[in-house]
């Protein structure tokens, strides 16, 4: 079927960002790339941009990336992890406006059949919309 | 909307065996078969007013049909034959999991 849109999980927990990337695998499966990061170096709760750019990276895919985050720090973060990638890939990747654990099992859904980033993207965020 | 196979529809009503219903994990499975289809297909449980996209994971999730309800299928399209035989087998056969 060609590349799929990759997924990054970033929540303030490891244990949230794992369990949350665990869940997509077992639920949708392992033709979608899947990279999560969570916690701060020592352990801690917290975000740290160069994770978030390390998990995009491991999720790269041509057709772009969508990235999940929880609360506050997890966006900004997430924001600036994207505005720190060269400009070509920064366009392919978004931070969507949805719950973390709901909009990573319906983005990476809607990845698995191939959709476009704006599809998934739109998926995603239908969950915040009503 | 020049698909020639266009006018014709292809409908089924399956019983939901599942135990809990059309839950979390079922409805992805669900929406990932239906999406390997080019016809547009609509399901919805017996009896109520509105069809529900089959390809939308968070309107299938929110349809919330019952164990032991009965869905309907409908598609039209090129494919739509076959798209309606597997829905009808997924959702018969307890949604499985998949061999691949």
């Amino acid at each position: 079927m060609g590349d799929t849109v990759g997924i990054v999980i970033v929540s303030h927990s490891r244990d949230i960002a794992k369990g949350t990337a665990d869940m997509v695998r077992q639920m949708v499966g392992s033709e979608v790339k899947v990279a999560f990061c969570g916690g701060n170096p020592d352990g801690g709760l917290g975000t740290s941009v160069p994770s978030i750019i390390d998990a995009i990276n491991d999720a790269w895919s041509a057709k772009g990336v969508a990235i999940l985050v929880d609360l506050g720090g997890a966006e900004t973060n997430s924001e600036m992890a994207v505005e720190m990638l060269e400009p070509v890939r920064r366009d392919l990747v978004v931070v969507c406006n949805a719950p973390i654990v709901e909009g990573a099992v319906m983005a990476a859904t809607e990845a698995a059949g191939g959709s476009s980033l704006a599809q998934v993207r739109a998926v995603a965020e239908e969950l915040s919309a009503d | 909307m020049l698909d020639k196979a266009d006018g014709q529809i292809f409908t089924a009503n399956v019983r939901l065996v599942h135990a809990v219903g059309m839950h979390a994990r079922p409805a992805v499975k669900l929406t990932k078969l239906a999406k390997k289809f080019e016809a547009q297909i609509s399901v919805r449980v017996a009896g109520a007013a509105d069809w529900i996209n089959a390809k939308s994971v968070a309107k299938i999730m929110a349809m919330r049909a019952a164990h032991g309800s009965t869905i309907e299928i409908k598609a039209s399209g090129s494919d739509a034959e076959a798209a309606v035989a597997a829905l009808v087998d997924l959702i018969a056969t307890d949604f499985p999991d998949e061999a691949s």
